[in-house]
C-alpha cells in the first residue's frame, strides 16, 4: 500500500505541472494586450515599454512561465494590475471567505443527501424512494444562482428574514461568529448545498441499494441480526464511499463558487475571480485560477489517499 | 477438400510447436519504471506437434498454462520465443503470413456468451469473418444459414436471432458454426464443452465428431474433463506448470500413464463404479507456484516417487517411437542413466 | 462439403436471398422500455413543447421581443396583452422567453454534441490501442480533469471574452475529458471480451473491428452518459450569460434575462424570477430522461 501512495502522490506532480501551465497559457491566449486595462489611451511608447518591462510580458514564454512557477512556490504569485497589492494576500483572504461557505454547504448537503439517499435505498422502489430520488434529481437540475435569487426574494425581500448580499455589516473583515454575521451567511450555504445534496443522495441511493440486496445481508439476518444491526453494517459499508464523495464536492464547491458569490457578493475567490475577469487583471486571474486548480488536485489527491488507507476493501495495484 | 490445400502430405504434422515461451511479467510493486522483478511463467518450453485428422486432448489443472498455450497457437498473444509450424511453413513467414495462417486455424471458446457480439444477430456473427476475407456477403450469409442448419440449428428460426435469446448449448452451436465460416483444417476448443449440462455437452461432442468427419478436421481439445478428453481423443498431451510432461495415445495415457502426475490425475477422476469409491486424495504437497517453480524437475514437492536428485536435475522429454508419435515422458524415471535411482519400490509421502 | 461451394447450376446472385424474421434489436428494446417510463415520458414531452416552442418561435410569438418601451417597464405577470410581464426595458417577456430558448437550447445541446463526436473518438483510440498511447492521451486527458468544471469553463471563457462562439468552446472543452474517460473506460472492456478476440483471431484488421463490434457496444453508453451532460451544459452555458461571459445583450437568453432582471427582484421578483424557471423545468426534464434511458438500458436480459 505505502508503494501505492507513493506512486499516486508521485503522480500528481506532473499533473499539478500541467495545471500551472494551462492556468499560464489561458492569459496569454485571451485576445487583445494585456496592459490594455491601465495604460491610459495615450500612453507614449516608452510607458508601455517600461510596463512590459516591470511586468516581464515582453520576455519570451518559456522564460515567464518558469520564472512565474518559481516564484509562485515561493509564495509571491504577483501583484494585482488593478488594485496593486500582491495577489496571494487577496487570494489567501478569499479563500477563506470561500472556504467558509462551502464547508458548511457541503455538511448541509452531506447530511440531507445521506438521509434522502438511506430512506431511497432502504425503502427503493417504494413510493418514498420515488419522492427521494425526486428530491435527488431536483437537487442536481436546479441552476443554483436562480435559485440563490429565488431565496433572496422570499427570505429578504418577501419575508425580510435575511440580508441579501455581502458578509456581514462591516464587510468580511471584521468577522465574528455571532448571529448577525452569521446570517449572512446562511442563504449562500443553503444555496450552495444543493447539488452535493443531490449527487450525495443518488450516491448513497446506490451504494445502499446495492448493499442491501447482497446476500450476505439474508445470511446476517438469518443469524439473528436486528433491524439496527444491519442497519449499522450497511453505515460501515457506505461510509468510506460517501465520505470521498463528500471531500470531492467541497472540492467542487471551492472551485466553481463564482456564480453563487456573484449573486450574493460573497466577497470569496469566485468574486474576486468575477473581477479579474472584468478588470482584465491578468496576474490576478492567474493566481486565482492556479490556487484554486491546486487546491482541487491536491483535495483530490487527499480523499484518494483517505480511501485507500480506511477502506480496506479497494484493491490497488 | 482438405486434401486440395495439403500440402505436406500426410506424414506432415500439421502444427508443429517449437520451444514456445510466453512469460507474463510482473509489474514492480515499487516505483514506477523500475525494471520487472519476476513474470509468471506460463508456458515455459512447449514441444508437441499436431498430426492431421487427429484430436490432440490437452489435460492439465488450471493455470498450468493450457489456455495460454491456446492462444498463442491461435497467436491472439505473441510467444516470446519459439516458432509454429503450419503444414510445413512457418507461421508468419512469407510463405504463410498471419492472415493466411488464421484462415486455416480457428478457435471455439470457454464462454459461450462472451465469444459472440451481443449486438449482432447470429448470422451476422457467423458471416463476419468471411467478408473479412473478401467474400461478398450475400455469399456469406448463405454459408452462414448453410453452417446453421449443419451444426443442428434450422437458420429460419435462429438467424435473425441475438444471442442472448440462445440457450447456452445452442450458442456453443453457434460459435462452433462460425469458427467453421472460414473452412479451417484445425480447430482449437478451449473448454467449449466445458461450462454445459451433461446432457447438452454429450450433444455438442457428438456434433464435434460429426463434423470431423465431414470436414475432414483436426482437433485440439483442451480440457480438465478427464472422461470428455478419452472419450473424444485419439492422442493425449499432459501439462504441468507450462511444460509437456506426457504424450501419447487415448489408451496409452490412460491405461498405462508413466509419468506421476498423470497417475495421480488419473487416480483423482471420481469412480464411476459405487463399490469402489475413490478415497484419498493422491496429491499432496503445496500447489505449484507458476512464478517461483521448484528446481530440477517442478513436479518433485509433490511427487509419490521423488528421490533427490529429482530436486536437482530437470528431465529432458523423451518418447519411445511407437506408433502414431509414440508415448512420451519428461521424467528422470524413464531416463536411462537416472532410470536406476528409482528401483527400490516405495512411494514417498508429501503429506 | 459440396454444401459449402455454391452450385455451379443456379449462380448464387441471381436467386433473392430469403429474409429471416430479424428479433428486435437492442435499441428498440430500450425504446420499448422506456416507453413505459411515466416520468421519463413526461419528460419527454415537456421537452419536446420547449424545443418546438423554441423552433417555432419566431412565428408564434405574440409581440416584438426587440420592442422596448419606457412607459411598460416591469409589468407584472397577467398584464392584458404581456402574459408575462415585461422586463426592465418594457420587452414582452413571453416573447422572448419563447426567442430566448432557442439560444439556450442551442448552447445547451451543441457544446454536448460536439464533445461527444471528439470525446468518443479520442476515448475509443485510447482505449482500444491501449499501451503507452493510452497512457499519453489519458494523461493529458487527466490535466484537463483536473479542473473544477465551473472553473474551467469561466477561465476559458474569460480568457477568450464574451460571445457566442467563445462560450460555445470553451463549455466543448470542458466535457470533452469527461466522454473521453467514459470512451476509454468502455472500450478497454469491449477489447478484452471474447468477440473482439474471435474478430481479431478471424484476421480482421484494428479498422474493421472497431466499426463491426467496438462501435456498436460502445456508442450506446457513451451517448447515454452525454445526455446526463446536456442540463449541466445548458446551466453553465446559462451561467456564463449571467455573469457577461456568453450571450451578449440584446440577444434574449434565459441566462442574460436573469442578470438583467436582478435588480428587478425587489419590484417585481416574479418576473426576474421567470427565465431561471425555465432553465430548471428544462434542465430537470434532460435528466429524467437521460436517468430513463440509462435504466432502460441496464436491464439484464
Amino acid at each position: 500500500m505505502i508503494s501505492y501512495l507513493i506512486r499516486r502522490v508521485l503522480y500528481a506532480m506532473p499533473i499539478m505541472l500541467g495545471v500551472a501551465f494551462l492556468c499560464f497559457m489561458l492569459v496569454h491566449i485571451a485576445p487583445g494586450d494585456p496592459l490594455v486595462a491601465i495604460l491610459p489611451p495615450d500612453a507614449s511608447v516608452d510607458l508601455q515599454k517600461q510596463l512590459m518591462e516591470l511586468y516581464g510580458f515582453n520576455r519570451s514564454y518559456p522564460e515567464q512561465f518558469f520564472s512565474w512557477v518559481w516564484r509562485a512556490m515561493h509564495g509571491d504569485l504577483g501583484s494585482s494590475i488593478a488594485t496593486g497589492r500582491p495577489v496571494a494576500q487577496e487570494v489567501f483572504k478569499a479563500v477563506g471567505n470561500t472556504f467558509m461557505i462551502a464547508a458548511l454547504a457541503t455538511l448541509i448537503g452531506f447530511f440531507f443527501g445521506s438521509l434522502f439517499g438511506f430512506v431511497a435505498g432502504y425503502f427503493r422502489n417504494s413510493w418514498v424512494d420515488k419522492i427521494a430520488s425526486f428530491i435527488s434529481v431536483v437537487g442536481v437540475s436546479v441552476p443554483h444562482y436562480w435559485l440563490g435569487m429565488v431565496l433572496v426574494i422570499i427570505f429578504s425581500s418577501q419575508l425580510m428574514w435575511l440580508p441579501a448580499t455581502g458578509a456581514g455589516p462591516d464587510g468580511s473583515a471584521a468577522w465574528i461568529w455571532d448571529f448577525e454575521h452569521v446570517k449572512y451567511l446562511i442563504m449562500p450555504a443553503v444555496t450552495m448545498s444543493f447539488i452535493p445534496m443531490g449527487i450525495i443522495a443518488r450516491t448513497v441511493r446506490a451504494l445502499v441499494a446495492d448493499i442491501l440486496s447482497q446476500e450476505f445481508v439474508i445470511g446476517l439476518k438469518a443469524r439473528g441480526l436486528g433491524e439496527f444491526g444491519v442497519f449499522r453494517h450497511v453505515v460501515k459499508n457506505c461510509a468510506p464511499t460517501a465520505m470521498a464523495v463528500m471531500g470531492l464536492q467541497l472540492g467542487y464547491l471551492l472551485g466553481g463558487s463564482i456564480l453563487i458569490e456573484t449573486v450574493f457578493s460573497w466577497p470569496g475567490t469566485g468574486f474576486l475571480l468575477n473581477q479579474a475577469i472584468f478588470q482584465r487583471d491578468l496576474p490576478l486571474l492567474q493566481g486565482t485560477i492556479l490556487v484554486l486548480a491546486l487546491f482541487f488536485v491536491s483535495l483530490n489527491l487527499l480523499v484518494d489517499i483517505l480511501q485507500t488507507v480506511f477502506d480496506p476493501r479497494i484493491e490497488r495495484a | 477438400m482438405t486434401n486440395q490445400r495439403d500440402i505436406g502430405g500426410p506424414r506432415q504434422p500439421l502444427l508443429q510447436v517449437r520451444d514456445l515461451l510466453k512469460h507474463f511479467p510482473l509489474k514492480g510493486k515499487g516505483l514506477p519504471f523500475a525494471s520487472p522483478r519476476s513474470a509468471v511463467r506460463a508456458v515455459d518450453g512447449v514441444n508437441f506437434d499436431i498430426l492431421k485428422g487427429e484430436t490432440l486432448g490437452v489435460v492439465g489443472e488450471s493455470g498450468c498454462g493450457k489456455s495460454t498455450t491456446a492462444r498463442v497457437l491461435m497467436q491472439l498473444i505473441n510467444q516470446d520465443s519459439g516458432e509454429l509450424v503450419f503444414d510445413g511453413e512457418t507461421v508468419g513467414s512469407r510463405a504463410l503470413p498471419l492472415r493466411q495462417f488464421r484462415r486455416q486455424a480457428q478457435m471455439v471458446f470457454q464462454d459461450s456468451y462472451s465469444s459472440l457480439n451481443p449486438r449482432m444477430t447470429i448470422e451476422d456473427s457467423i458471416a463476419f469473418a468471411p467478408t473479412v476475407h473478401g467474400l461478398p456477403s450475400r455469399e456469406a450469409i448463405t454459408r452462414a444459414r448453410d453452417l446453421l442448419a449443419r451444426v443442428g440449428l434450422q437458420p429460419e428460426r435462429f438467424a435473425g436471432r441475438y444471442p442472448h435469446e440462445l440457450s447456452g448449448g445452442q450458442r456453443q452451436r453457434v460459435n462452433i458454426a462460425r469458427a467453421l465460416a472460414l473452412e479451417p483444417r484445425l480447430v482449437i476448443l478451449d473448454e467449449a464443452v466445458s461450462a454445459l449440462d451433461k446432457s447438452v455437452e454429450a450433444q455438442v461432442l457428438n456434433l464435434l465428431l460429426d463434423l470431423k468427419q465431414e470436414f475432414g478436421l483436426t482437433y485440439l481439445f483442451i480440457s480438465h474433463d478427464l472422461n470428455v478428453v478419452r472419450f473424444i481423443s485419439d492422442r493425449v498431451l499432459v501439462m504441468y506448470l507450462g511444460q509437456v510432461v506426457e504424450i501419447g495415445s487415448s489408451d496409452q495415457v490412460f491405461d498405462q500413464p508413466r509419468h506421476p502426475y498423470t497417475r495421480a490425475l488419473l487416480k483423482s477422476m471420481p469412480s464411476m463404479d459405487p463399490l469402489q469409491r475413490t478415497m484419498e486424495a493422491p496429491l499432496a504437497g503445496d500447489p505449484p507456484n507458476p512464478i517461483n517453480p521448484p528446481s530440477g524437475c517442478r513436479f518433485h514437492t509433490r511427487c509419490a516417487y521423488a528421490r533427490p536428485v529429482c530436486g536437482q536435475r530437470a528431465p529432458v522429454f523423451t518418447s519411445d517411437e511407437s506408433s502414431g508419435g509414440g508415448h512420451g515422458v519428461a521424467c528422470l524415471r524413464y531416463e536411462a542413466d537416472t532410470a536406476s535411482l528409482f528401483s527400490t519400490a516405495g512411494e514417498v509421502s508429501h503429506a | 462439403m459440396s454444401t459449402l461451394q455454391a452450385t455451379a447450376a443456379t449462380p448464387v446472385s441471381a436467386l433473392p436471398l430469403p429474409a429471416f424474421k430479424r428479433s428486435r434489436g437492442h435499441w428498440a428494446n430500450v425504446a420499448a422500455r422506456i416507453v413505459r417510463n411515466p416520468l421519463a415520458m413526461i419528460a419527454a414531452v415537456i421537452l419536446l413543447a420547449l424545443i418546438g416552442i423554441a423552433v417555432f418561435a419566431p412565428w408564434i410569438m405574440p409581440a416584438d421581443p426587440f420592442a422596448t418601451s419606457m412607459f411598460t417597464r416591469l409589468k407584472p405577470i397577467g398584464t392584458p396583452g404581456h402574459l408575462f410581464g415585461t422586463d426592465e426595458l418594457g420587452r414582452d417577456l413571453l416573447s422572448r422567453l419563447m426567442l430566448g430558448g432557442r439560444l439556450s437550447l442551442f448552447m445547451g445541446i451543441t457544446p454536448v454534441l460536439t464533445a461527444f463526436v471528439i470525446g468518443s473518438g479520442i476515448g475509443i483510440l485510447a482505449g482500444y490501442a491501449g499501451g503507452f498511447i493510452n497512457t499519453a492521451i489519458m494523461r493529458t486527458i487527466d490535466v484537463l480533469y483536473a479542473f473544477p468544471s465551473v472553473l474551467l469553463a469561466i477561465a476559458l471563457s474569460g480568457a477568450l471574452g464574451a460571445g457566442i462562439v467563445n462560450a460555445l468552446t470553451s463549455l466543448t472543452i470542458v466535457f470533452i475529458p469527461q466522454i473521453a474517460r467514459i470512451a476509454e473506460s468502455v472500450t478497454t472492456q469491449v477489447r478484452r471480451s471474447d468477440y473482439v478476440d474471435a474478430a481479431r483471431a478471424s484476421g480482421a484488421g484494428a479498422f474493421t473491428i472497431v466499426r463491426a463490434h467496438v462501435l456498436g457496444n460502445v456508442l450506446g453508453p457513451i451517448f447515454v452518459y452525454s445526455t446526463s451532460l446536456i442540463s449541466v451544459s445548458m446551466i453553465l452555458a446559462s451561467g456564463l450569460s449571467f455573469l457577461g461571459l456568453g450571450v451578449k445583450p440584446p440577444e434574449p437568453e434565459w441566462g442574460l434575462m436573469l442578470n438583467t432582471l436582478r435588480t428587478a427582484i425587489y419590484t417585481q421578483p416574479w418576473v426576474a424570477a421567470l427565465p431561471g424557471a425555465f432553465i430548471f423545468i428544462t434542465s430537470i426534464s434532460f435528466n429524467m430522461l437521460s436517468d430513463g434511458l440509462r435504466s432502460a438500458m441496464e436491464v439484464k436480459q
